[in-house]
């Protein structure tokens, strides 16, 4: 084991201040150490994307990172997706379109999506489709998800 | 309109879209301990040696136990399907003298935080003694211990004359089946937090889900507690397929850990572990037979199998291969038959249920088996099909056989009915004429069709509390659980309707053993239709407490009163006097002096009783396209209609059976628990562990009808759990055959690039 180190993470706006060991993932930082925990994790090897956050507006799957090496950095965590009450247009699709049943995938596929949707507003379906493959749900069978992504574009540009 | 019926939309889904859920990983109490198992790495074999003193040495670790330490603790035992010869197989909470499969649980560490506890973990030396391994359900039986055959006993099913019938038939066919080991694999893994609360003798378990009062009853028996101790808590759950909730070592573990330890225990598996320890399902081999006459029309089956149980039985004993023995004759006529089921017992991770247990196997067997009589007989699949569907002027009809110790009626149904609905559907004569077209330019594409029924609402019973509260807010107590699935809202939706409010008015509590005295749980797609009818039961006596202060309030007749809209108003007058639900509540509290001689509350209780399931049923058509360079199956198209016989929120009902079907082509494409010849496991990651994502899963047309209500509850719920993933494997092979030009090619499931290749190559040395 290692001597613990002093960081700040900077989650939705908020500064942490934390004490942790280097080998800590980014993941268990933010839940455990911030106690952000709707990021949420669902296989700790990159694959289902459960645990994606932004990091410097990028998506980033906090499960590979160390919580350090996002140390000053902005992460955005689906905590920070609703303005106050009033719903991201990605959550409000995610209930219309019936996007989500247990839940514990949404948060990540929310980051990602919202990523996603910052940097090309104007993706085509089928380029969603592919950045959409890479997160894991095993409750929807994805079509739901996929309709619920879409309309929140359509949305986001017509804002 | 009423809501019932209506999609409207969930109350689940605010804090889940918010990052406000409250899943096991989310729960922490101050002061709380981490738990750590140890696995065998090892497939069988005797434990020499446990060497703890490394882990025991490092900083921050207060306990490590073997068995030796748990000694006292019973096996845990069987929720459902109890059959006699079992009991000896079941598993206890740490290995005892033989480990017999890669990821039993041999060690627990206990440590002040998650990753000292890992650390401990792998300073724990386990000694073993390798031992033959027995890996193949179908191969001579082994040693389970000694004495102790690995194949406790054998499941029957049997009525009619089956071998006069092969001996009269026009034609026999046989087939030899297998269906690979997959399961149902949530996003979520498993997790429970142990807490003792001294200062009122409570152990309370968190992290509870699918059966909290089952479970509440075995751990308070397990450690010898009176079950009123003991409570457990459901909260969000990632999503349960039958697999997650049942009792496992870690929740007895972590329980018994807080009691001796007096501190909290968490334990949250990790997704490694939940491959190799969570339940495996659906391994099984089947030898089927039919006999026909000249007309493709069925005389008997006699079908024998082979259940690859894994090292252990645990919860679910024999449920699996008594449900694929039970169900495999499905919507057809079968006179005369026989299934033959060996309960056998290898060194991989023990089995138990996963969505549509031992139905989507057995539809594979019966759909292989009809194309097999339709070639036979030289006629269409759906042809052979059709010529054997149980009509729907034979409702209900009874099946001489049982499942789960219930007697088989189907209790509703119109089976070529559904099947036309279908085939117009997806356009079938002209999709036939385009597929054969496209063949002849190369393609090889192909459609089939799958056809079941389904099992829905198990009793024997569920009860709710429905309380209205003075401010109007409704409040449904059950003893039903959720898995994600929106029991909330499908519970909601019942009460709001039968009792006339907003059903964003009514919240809905599950999953707590202190809020409810008893609850079945969910599971066997029961909960529309057991807690949905007990809470209409409950609605319509809160409704008539309700009408009767009412009446002496408003000095009216009772029976011209109705609630509308949260208010009892006279029946079909909008305007007028009218007095609202939370005030009634209000003068039905105990210090109310208008309640006169009225019981006290707004509140009732709802049972529902039932003895016999009911049986949804389905058609799946599936078109596919094969890459003959690569192996890889493309699905291009796929339909499902289901005959839900009431639908509570389509919208729902639709998620479920996307959902399903998703997971079926997973078990059907490429979900297979792969081990080497020395029981290592080689689907340990998701990179080896295939589930389909948004690329993989095909857009899924669902149709969705309300020909046969159920006659056994008076909304004529039945439920919509499993019907979308029953027959996605038999589908996708008859497609296949379909696309490849070789009818019965497909014996194998999962149907993997190299398979699929290697039928190819066969064909071509043909």
């Amino acid at each position: 084991m290692s001597e613990k180190v002093e960081i700040t993470l900077t989650i939705n706006g908020r500064d942490h201040a934390i004490r942790i060991e280097p080998r800590r993932t980014l993941a268990d930082a933010i839940r455990d150490d911030c106690g952000q925990t709707g990021t949420h994790i669902g296989c700790e090897h990159g694959v289902c994307g459960a645990c994606t956050v932004l990091v410097d507006g990028a998506p980033v799957r906090a499960c590979l990172m160390f919580a350090v090496q996002a140390a000053g950095k902005p992460i955005e965590t689906v905590e920070g997706l609703a303005d106050g009450d009033k719903l991201h247009p990605l959550q409000q699709a995610f209930i219309e379109h019936h996007g989500l049943q247990c839940g514990f995938c949404t948060p990540g596929f929310l980051m990602l999506a919202a990523g996603v949707l910052k940097r090309e507003p104007d993706i085509s379906d089928d380029d969603l489709l592919d950045v959409l493959a890479s997160n894991l749900c095993r409750c929807t069978g994805y079509q739901n998800i996929i309709k619920a992504v879409r309309a929140a574009a359509a949305e986001l540009r017509a804002q | 309109m009423g809501v019932i019926g209506r999609s409207v939309p969930r109350l689940e889904d605010r804090p889940l879209v918010t990052g406000r859920g409250r899943f096991a990983a989310d729960m922490s109490f101050a002061h709380q301990l981490h738990m750590r198992v140890v696995r065998s790495a090892h497939a069988h074999g005797r434990i020499v040696s446990i060497d703890r003193a490394a882990a025991l040495a490092l900083p921050g670790v207060v306990a490590v136990w073997t068995f030796d330490d748990v000694a006292d603790v019973p096996p845990i035992d069987f929720r459902l399907t109890r059959i006699e010869g079992l009991e000896p197989y079941r598993q206890h909470v740490l290995a005892t003298l033989r480990v017999r499969y890669v990821g039993e649980p041999v060690a627990a560490v206990f440590a002040e935080d998650p990753y000292i506890a890992e650390d401990a973990a792998d300073l724990v030396t386990v000694e073993v003694e390798d031992l033959p391994v027995l890996l193949a359900a179908d191969a001579p039986t082994g040693e389970f211990e000694p004495g102790r055959s690995t194949e406790p006993t054998l499941i029957r099913k049997e009525y009619g004359d089956v071998d006069a019938a092969f001996r009269a038939a026009h034609a026999i066919v046989e087939l030899d089946l297998a269906v690979g080991r997959h399961s149902g694999v949530p996003l979520e893994t498993r997790g429970a937090i142990g807490r003792y609360d001294a200062a009122r003798d409570v152990l309370e378990m968190h992290g509870a889900a699918k059966v909290p009062h089952w479970n509440r009853d075995q751990i308070a028996r397990m450690l010898g507690r009176e079950p009123s101790s003991v409570h457990l808590y459901e909260g969000h759950v990632g999503g349960g397929f039958g697999i997650r909730g049942e009792l496992y070592p870690e929740d007895v573990l972590v329980c018994l850990a807080a009691l001796r330890l007096r501190r909290p225990v968490k334990w949250i598996e990790d997704r490694r572990e939940h491959l190799l320890a969570a339940n495996h399902s659906r391994q099984q081999s089947h030898r089927v037979r039919a006999a026909v006459d000249a007309e493709g029309r069925i005389l008997a089956i006699d079908d024998e199998f082979f259940h690859d149980q894994g090292a252990y039985v645990r919860t679910h004993a024999a449920t699996v291969p008594d449900l694929a023995a039970a169900m495999l004759p499905g919507p057809y006529r079968v006179p005369s038959y026989r299934a033959l089921g060996h309960i056998r017992l290898t060194n991989k991770t023990p089995g138990g249920t996963y969505r549509a247990p031992g139905r989507y196997e057995s539809t594979f067997v019966r759909e292989r088996l009809m194309d097999a009589i339709a070639a036979r007989i030289g006629i269409s699949p759906v042809e052979a099909r059709r010529r054997n569907l149980i009509g729907a002027g034979e409702m209900p009809y009874e099946r001489p056989l049982d499942t789960l110790g219930i007697h088989i009626v189907l209790d509703s149904g119109d089976y070529a009915r559904l099947l036309d609905t279908a085939l117009a559907a997806a356009g079938w004569d002209a999709l036939q004429a385009t597929l054969r077209k496209r063949r002849a330019a190369g393609e090889l594409v192909g459609a089939g069709v799958g056809l079941f029924v389904e099992k829905s609402g198990l009793g024997p019973f569920e009860g709710v509390r429905l309380t209205v509260h003075a401010g109007g807010a409704v409040e449904v107590i059950t003893g039903a659980a959720s898995v994600g699935q929106g029991v909330e809202t499908v519970v909601a939706q019942i009460c709001a309707e039968t009792l006339g409010v907003d059903y964003t008015r009514v919240r809905v509590v599950h999953g707590r053993t202190d809020r409810i005295d008893h609850g079945q749980g969910a599971f066997a797609s029961r909960v529309t239709v057991m807690t949905g009818e007990a809470t209409r039961l409950a609605a319509v006596k809160v409704k008539a407490k309700a009408i009767d202060m009412a009446a002496a309030l408003l000095q009216a007749d009772a029976a011209d009163l109705d609630v509308t809209d949260g208010e009892v108003r006279h029946r079909g007058r909008a305007s007028g006097p009218s007095i609202k639900l939370g005030d009634i509540a209000q003068h039905l509290a105990p210090t109310s002096r208008t309640r006169g001689e009225r019981e006290p509350g707004l509140t009732a209780e709802g049972w529902f009783f039932t003895s016999h399931m009911n049986y949804p049923y389905g058609v799946h058509l599936a078109v596919a396209r094969v890459d003959a360079e690569t192996g890889g199956v493309a699905i291009e198209r796929y339909l499902v209609a289901y005959d839900i016989g009431r639908a509570v929120n389509p919208m729902l009902i639709e998620g479920q059976i996307t959902g399903g079907c998703a997971q079926g082509v997973g078990g059907a494409l490429f979900e297979e628990f792969v081990y080497d010849d020395r029981g290592e496991p080689l689907a340990v990651t998701f990179a080896d562990y295939l589930m389909p994502t948004a690329r993989e899963t095909p857009p899924i047309e669902v149709i969705i009808t309300e020909d046969a209500p159920s006659p056994l509850n008076p909304l004529g719920l039945k439920g919509a759990g499993e019907g979308g993933i029953n027959a996605v494997g038999a589908a996708i092979a008859t497609a296949i055959d379909d696309a490849i030009g070789l009818p019965g090619a497909v014996t194998r499931l999962p149907v993997t690039p190299q398979r699929l290749k290697a039928l190819l190559a066969n064909a071509k040395r043909r």
